[in-house]
């Protein structure tokens, strides 16, 4: 392997990406790969598949996001989970440590909800200024890189008790389209990575590298061209700007706590969608006052979180969730547009299994006593799913700068988020479907289990055609200062019923593209 | 009878709690135990009293049935502290005093978990309450030894996962 590279604080030449998760560690590498100089900057630590740990809270404590957050608005995690809206990491490759693998793309319709669905009150609407067909070849490169399973030939993974139980109920009530899934997890060798060996930690990180992380593909290889310096425990505190209003360089705190500030020629944002506008507000100056690239005041609202919640069934005989594959299979047959059901847009199903720690933790947060417990009891008879459906923009679900300040003194992000009645629609009708599954295969017991703190994080940034709508253009460019790009699922218009990381990894090889061009013409 | 216990059992409302549940006992001063001596929790900072009724209240927080009382008492050993002292004073003489309201002598004192569970309720909105039951949520739950009690098994990948071990292995569907 190259060495990787490294670069002086004052060279203006390059580009800082700041995050290194799904959207930036794949654009750093897609940018390294044509010829262009990057530094990332990254909060957290390096963490490889030999440093992982089986173990639900040791994990946690070595790769999440614990840094402050306050939280605001009705949804239970703000009662729950106080300090902890999301559930994501901090280190180098991001929540593509964390992340489950399921790989699905957006539906034609989707890109274009606010047409789709009409007018929904109270929803803030709006259609992607891109649609399907202009995402196809970026979703195929997508796929390839992640190896995502049942497509481009490469099989699907075998399926575990778990998904056994859930395919059996699904087909007893009808269900068609019910298999094991379109999954960045290997079922054969592929890319130099390894199969699948089922040991049920995929949110703890992938000790066999099966399953596909920025952390081990994306960002190595872009060391590997020479033109990729990842800086980790670098923590951006603020984007600087010129006279003229292009950004000129990004301050942050190096891993000794010292402010620094590497020059850039042009800044892309991929800290996820609580951090990206954090660090636009935080940025605000005489010319921005309201935060960068912020004239719009769009710059934080529309948080979604996808309308989410898990189904468990205990049955009479164990089941035994935990092991293999952690999000082992799916149905679709709900995911489509049909009003008919008393809400727009729609949702997936897909398994899911959680081990003794974190079961007790989010079964039913803040609950005690014996129908908490007897449900443990019976964890090794239980199965498991989760929710995962498209979720109403709204204005004022929103991060904005909470009074409460980190270690280095920069102003924390509030997050406020309240379910709209569609969310809350959609979630009791999943509930309902969830719940009828499991009795179809004799569950003696079912559970309507909450949202966790968030896992899909999106909107906060959005995508728009016209610069009063959103915060970037089609290509994930502020609509305000061209040298300025937002990187992750921080740019999403809508949320779509679809896990999001397939989509913010096309997103970001297409920007990559966009980028390189632009630079070689000259134009940034 | 072990020694201990046989020491141990003084207090009366100790003593009519152990005869009733058959558990815990209190032994001499300074620590709490099982009546077959099978653990102990050495107390320093809190009384005995304080430490047992810490331990029920876990139990009767989360009640699993299978699961012993030396992991309830590991996962609220911490409270004996300094810092805690205060806290768990103040805590357990509200506790005892909403158990007298409902006419018992203490918390201790009422023999049924439904009886106990009542007098947690009234409580249950307090700070103490709250912090004892968070605490217990990875107290508890999070120590290897009581996952096979549950049937968890743990860490895999140092046994080679489950692709040949029965991650497909349902039978009876
Ligand atoms: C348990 C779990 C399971 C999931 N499963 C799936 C799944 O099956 N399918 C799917 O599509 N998605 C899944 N996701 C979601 C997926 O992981 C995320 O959507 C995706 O990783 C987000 O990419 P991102 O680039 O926006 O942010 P991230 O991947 O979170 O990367 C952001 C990075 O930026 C860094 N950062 C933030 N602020 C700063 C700063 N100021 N300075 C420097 N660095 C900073 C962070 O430390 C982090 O490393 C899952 C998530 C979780 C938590
Ligand atoms: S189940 Fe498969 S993908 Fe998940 S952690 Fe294990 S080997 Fe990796």
């Amino acid at each position: 392997m190259a060495q990787a590279a490294k670069f002086e604080l004052s060279d203006s030449s390059v580009t800082v990406i700041v995050g290194s998760g799904s959207g930036g560690g794949v654009l750093a590498n897609e940018l390294a790969q044509k010829g262009v100089k990057v530094v990332v900057l990254e909060a957290g630590g390096r963490y490889l598949p030999e440093d992982y740990v089986n173990d639900e809270w040791e994990s946690f404590g070595q790769l999440a996001w614990t840094d402050p957050r306050t939280t605001s608005g009705d949804w239970r995690v703000a009662k729950d989970f106080s300090g902890l809206p999301a559930w994501i990491v901090k280190a180098v490759g991001g929540t593509s440590i964390h992340w489950a693998g399921a790989s699905l793309r957006f539906q034609d319709h989707e890109w274009k909800a606010k047409t789709n669905y009409g007018v929904v009150e109270g929803a803030n609407l709006l259609d992607w200024p891109i649609d399907g067909a202009e995402m196809q070849p970026w979703y195929d490169k997508a796929e390839a890189k992640l190896g995502v399973t049942g497509v481009g030939g490469r099989p699907r993974l075998p399926g575990n008790s778990n998904y056994k139980v859930f395919e059996k109920g699904a087909k007893a009530l009808g269900y068609k389209e019910v298999h094991t899934g379109n999954m960045a997890i290997n079922s054969v060798d592929y890319d130099e990575r390894m199969s699948c060996q089922q040991t049920g930690f995929c949110f703890q990180g992938c000790k066999w590298g099966a399953k596909w992380s920025a952390a081990y593909t994306d960002i190595p290889r872009g060391e590997a061209t020479g033109n990729l310096e990842v800086r980790d425990h670098a923590h951006a505190a603020r984007i600087l700007h010129d006279d003229a209003g292009k950004v000129t360089g990004v301050e942050y705190f190096d891993k000794d706590g010292n402010l620094q500030m590497q020059k850039a020629r042009l800044v892309c944002v991929a800290g996820n969608s609580f951090e990206s506008p954090r660090l636009l507000l935080n940025s605000h100056s005489t010319m921005f006052p309201d935060g960068l690239a912020n004239r719009s005041g769009q710059v934080g609202r529309n948080y979604m979180r996808h309308t989410t919640g898990s189904v468990y069934g205990v049955f009479e005989k164990p089941v035994r969730m935990w092991r293999g594959t952690t999000m082992a299979g799916i149905i679709r047959d709900e995911a489509r547009h049909d009003p008919a059901r008393g809400f727009v847009g729609g949702y997936e199903l897909e398994t899911l299994s959680l081990g003794l720690p974190f079961m007790a933790a989010f079964l039913d947060p803040g609950a005690w006593g014996r129908e908490f417990t007897t449900a443990l009891d019976s964890y090794e008879n239980m199965a498991g799913m989760w929710i995962v459906g498209e979720d109403m923009p709204q204005a004022d679900n929103r991060v904005t700068l909470s009074d409460t300040e980190d270690s280095f003194g920069l102003k924390v992000a509030n997050v406020n988020f309240s379910d709209h009645p569609n969310d809350i629609a959609m979630r009791n009708h999943a509930y309902k479907v969830g719940q009828a599954i499991y009795r179809e295969v004799g569950a003696t017991r079912t559970m309507p289990t909450p949202p966790y703190p968030s896992t899909h994080n999106l909107g906060t940034n959005r995508m728009s055609e016209k610069p009063e709508d959103g915060v970037v253009n089609k290509n994930g460019q502020s609509h305000d200062v061209a040298n300025l790009f937002i990187s992750d699922g921080s740019q999403f218009t809508t949320g779509a019923a679809e896990n999001p990381t397939l989509t913010i990894v096309a997103l970001a090889i297409r920007q990559a593209d966009h980028i390189a061009r632009e630079m070689a013409a000259g134009n940034v | 009878m072990s020694e201990l216990s046989k020491q141990g059992l003084t207090r009366r409302a100790l003593l009519s709690r152990a005869v009733a549940a058959g558990a815990l006992a209190v032994a001499g001063t300074g620590f709490i135990a099982a009546p077959d001596a099978a653990w102990a929790v050495e107390v320093t900072h809190v009384s005995e009293h304080q430490m047992a009724t810490l331990l029920q209240m876990a139990r009767d927080i989360y009640p699993h049935d299978r699961v012993g009382d030396r992991f309830y008492a590991i996962a609220v050993k911490s409270y004996d502290s300094a810092e805690q002292k205060a806290a768990v004073a103040e805590g357990i003489a509200a506790l005892d005093k909403a158990a007298k309201d409902a006419g018992f002598e203490d918390y201790l004192s009422a023999g049924w978990e439904d009886e106990r569970v009542a007098i947690l309720r009234k409580i249950e909105e307090t700070k103490f309450f709250q912090t004892l039951r968070g605490g217990l949520v990875t107290g508890l739950y999070n120590q290897k030894e009581v996952w096979p009690i549950f049937g968890y098994e743990g860490e895999s990948f140092s046994k080679g996962g489950y692709i040949d071990r029965g991650f497909d292995a349902i039978d009876w569907l």
